[in-house]
């Protein structure tokens, strides 16, 4: 309890102290860190650049060539731009470029793509795909495709009907349907190439996540925790959109692609078929696991990395183990899915700490030692070091206010459960942090090798947690929780955290009123860029967290900002605005505020949101006059 | 006459009881009613005409019984996991004065067994039609439209929002708070 709130605290208190000790103390701690990776390099090569202190592996993070064509922006996930055009001197200056309506008054959780003068987006359900040529003036539509996906796909998606962009690859466009559809299309003109149907929404499956293409394949993965939906991963042919392999993350060992080649670190993730074992009989079959969320590849390992979201139901009791391979992280090979290595973020999962967030692949020194790391800021609150190799944990902090464990066993592995926090039938538990949506669901962080921060976009909330007992109905949630989340220590719903890799604390901390569901986006001028529900746009320092420029949006902005170079050579900024996603689905479901178990408890923390913004999706771009 | 009204109070009141404690615990059939025209729409050429009522929904709506029952199957039947305890989530509020598909014990009873376009399943061959009647009359309940005197009054639950029985009419309210 203690050695979790201690952090935590400074966490949450860290505006107040971020000009003081915590620079000071990091820049000591980059610069020992420089000295020992330099310190070879001057005897070894003298002419070259010193190489930055973590710097992604360059197969995973080429060269920047000004476009967007990933929602991660290149495959190590750094979501970094090396554009320095706008800086933070002159980013007070920007302006509107253009706007567009995507049409839909849904969560905007999509990053919009850029390749050459084209820009594509991808809206929320009804998942209209529009192209807008960049090189002629305001932006003009070049064509839009209509999927026309199920309507009644909309009743089954846990959380707003959101989609999380398309992926850009040998002249296509990819990109996921709520009613479960994969699809390709022609990125000059529009015309679908293919359409694979891979989610059957009769049992709860959706798909909202962005696709990954890697070595000619589209990763995919389903949704559907909240419905007792089996979770996977299938890699579609990018040609055909057959699936080449499919990859379940629960179940008996060939399901789930664990053969000879598996070498998990740790001795809990050992055994035949724990995907079954780890369950009461025939649980594994409904039990949730799913992969809404960010795939990264290393090409030099030639592995993928993608995480399991939460066991099915959120009511512990009726799944008494270890639930394998739930809440935690797979590395597989890309060719044939066979799964390398396995770590379990959170055994046994009691509050919905889905483990599908984003990971950051680089290279950095551990401790004396060049090591190659994967970072993950995880939602059951700790920001994850883990050796990408094998699985192995380095470092697990709490990145905010955690209560719910009492932190890692680096020598197990294991996450230590607060006993006082355990949730179960008929049993109110109080004051559990972080929520169920996490101390950072889906919005994912931005890693810039100038400053070796990572840039987290998070939540600061807290819940109240009952179990209650539930059936199991095809199609129909499978949860058995009843959730009221409250703001967490300090009142404020949200922050915004720079966080030191390599010193494993915080640099700088913004609290923000409302949850930060955005993502972000860093650059080589030394600016970070987020949006808030409120509808702000901000731009703030790298170095110091500054509030450099801020936009006031037509809506709440839970989406993905990147940024490009234009087809006039110049930098501009983009995100979707557009309020919605579990956060904000008071405001775009219309939920009832009185109701403290709203969206899965949610709608009680966010009781205001419907007085802040209203709903309205709208593409802004921004560049300096 | 002041003794009368005392002597024909007591009847009233029992009546009322009566009704409200009346125990239907042998449903009559499985499928079958509920079959009366449920329009979804207000709009009709050249004026509206009143629909037809189902006998049913008067004897369910004001009974203490089917209305607990009703909110014990919102559960069962996961009606909870799409709406929560009313305030909504995957699928619309039904404690707020909102319909898109009509709020009378027809057309949800409709709503329930037949399903929505818009992600609202239909539970025709699950749920038994009492059952479905006495869901719908739970479902009215959320937004005041029950009579007090049969709503449930307390959850033996987390309290997500006051008692049904406490519940200020939706309609009447204006806009939630
Ligand atoms: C899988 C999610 C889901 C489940 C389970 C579910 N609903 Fe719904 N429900 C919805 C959605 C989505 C809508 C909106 C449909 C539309 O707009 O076409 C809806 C609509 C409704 C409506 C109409 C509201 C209006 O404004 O007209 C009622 C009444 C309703 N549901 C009651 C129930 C009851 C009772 C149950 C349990 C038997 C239930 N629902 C189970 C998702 C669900």
């Amino acid at each position: 309890m203690k050695q979790a709130a201690q952090p935590a605290r400074s966490c949450g208190d860290a505006p107040l102290t971020k000009r003081s000790s915590a620079p000071r103390k990091r820049s000591l701690g980059a610069f020992a860190a420089m000295l020992l990776v330099c310190a070879p390099l001057l005897t070894a090569a003298s002419e070259s650049p010193p190489a930055p202190a973590i710097s992604p592996p360059a197969a995973a993070a080429p060269p920047d060539d000004g476009q967007w064509t990933m929602p991660a922006k290149n495959y190590a996930s750094t979501r970094y731009s090396e554009l320095a055009e706008i800086n933070e001197g002159n980013v007070k200056n920007l302006q509107v470029a253009f706007t567009f309506s995507t049409g839909v008054n849904k969560g905007q959780e999509a990053a919009p793509l850029v390749v050459g003068s084209t820009m594509y987006i991808v809206s929320p359900f009804p998942n209209t795909v529009y192209a807008l040529d960049l090189s002629k003036s305001g932006a003009p539509m070049k064509w839009k495709y209509e999927p026309n996906p199920e309507p009644a796909a909309q009743g089954v998606a846990c959380c707003d009907v959101v989609n999380r962009g398309a992926a850009f690859a040998n002249g296509r466009i990819f990109f996921n349907t709520l009613d479960g559809h994969t699809i390709a299309l022609d990125a000059n003109t529009g015309q679908p190439v293919w359409n694979a149907h891979v989610g059957n929404i009769n049992i709860g499956e959706t798909i909202t996540m962005a696709p990954l293409v890697v070595k000619g394949k589209v990763l995919v993965g389903n949704s559907g925790g909240e419905m007792g939906v089996r979770g996977w991963v299938k890699a579609l042919d990018a040609g055909d959109g057959h699936v080449v392999w499919t990859a379940y993350n629960t179940g008996p060992d060939k399901e789930v692609l664990i053969g000879p080649d598996f070498k998990p670190h740790y001795d809990t993730d050992k055994g035949k078929d724990l995907g079954v074992s780890t369950w009461p009989p025939e649980a594994w079959k409904i039990g949730g696991g799913n992969m809404w969320g960010w795939i990264s590849y290393d090409p030099d390992l030639n592995l993928i990395f993608h995480g399991t979201g939460n066991p099915g139901p959120w009511n512990p009791d009726l799944r008494p183990g270890d639930n394998k391979w739930t809440s935690g992280i797979f590395a597989r090979d890309p060719d044939t899915g066979a799964a390398k290595w396995f770590y379990q973020w959170t055994p046994h999962d009691l509050h919905d700490y889905d483990g599908i967030n984003e990971q950051i692949l680089l290279d950095m020194n551990w401790q004396g030692k060049p090591r190659k790391v994967l970072v993950r800021p995880e939602r059951n609150g700790y920001l994850y070091v883990l050796d990408r190799t094998t699985g192995e944990v380095l470092s697990a902090k709490p990145y905010g206010p955690v209560n719910s464990s009492k932190g890692v066993d680096l020598k197990t592995g294991r996450l230590i459960e607060n006993p006082d926090k355990l949730t179960g039938t008929g049993k109110v538990v109080r004051d559990i942090c972080p929520t169920a949506s996490g101390l950072k669901d889906w919005q994912p962080s931005a890693f810039s090798p100038k400053t070796g921060l990572l840039y987290i976009p998070h939540n600061n909330l807290c819940m109240d947690e009952e179990g209650v007992e539930v059936n199991y109905i095809a199609g129909t949630p499978y949860v058995g929780m009843n959730v009221r989340m409250i703001p967490g220590p300090g009142g404020n719903r949200g922050a915004f955290t720079a966080w030191d890799i390599a010193a494993e604390k915080p640099t700088w901390s913004l609290k923000e009123n409302f949850p930060v569901w955005s993502g972000a986006v860093v650059t080589a001028g030394d600016v970070v860029f987020y949006g808030t529900m409120e509808g702000w746009f901000k731009a703030v320092s790298a170095k110091t967290g500054d509030l450099l420029w801020q936009f006031k949006t037509s809506s709440g902005i839970i989406g993905q900002p990147i940024t490009y170079r234009g087809p006039d050579g110049h930098q501009y900024v983009a995100v979707l605005s557009g309020v919605g996603g579990w956060a904000g689905a008071i405001v775009s479901g219309d939920l009832d505020p009185r109701d403290a178990t709203a969206a899965l408890g949610f709608v009680n923390a966010m009781k205001d949101l419907k007085n802040a913004t209203t709903a309205g999706g709208t593409l802004y771009v921004f560049r300096l006059p | 006459m002041r003794c009368a009204v005392a002597v024909l109070f007591p009847v009233v009141l029992m009546l009322v009881a009566c009704q409200r404690e009346e125990r239907d615990t042998r449903p009559q059939s499985a499928l079958g009613s509920g079959e009366q025209p449920t329009p979804v729409t207000t709009l009709e050429p050249g004026g509206q005409r009143p629909s037809p009522t189902d006998n049913k929904a008067a004897s369910f709506e004001a009974n203490a019984f089917h209305l607990s029952e009703g909110k014990r199957l919102f559960g069962w039947f996961n009606c909870s996991g799409c709406h929560a305890n009313g305030g909504g989530g995957m699928g619309p509020a039904l404690m707020d004065e909102k319909w898109i598909y009509g709020s009378s014990m027809e057309s949800i009873h409709a709503t329930i067994r037949d399903g929505r376009p818009n992600g609202m399943p239909s539970f025709r061959d699950k749920i038994p039609d009492d059952q479905i009647w006495e869901l719908a009359a739970f479902v009215r309940s959320l937004s005041g439209n029950a009579p007090s005197s049969a709503a449930p009054s307390r959850n033996d639950d987390m309290m997500a929002h006051p008692s049904e029985n406490r519940m200020p009419n939706a309609a009447t309210l204006g806009k939630s708070p």
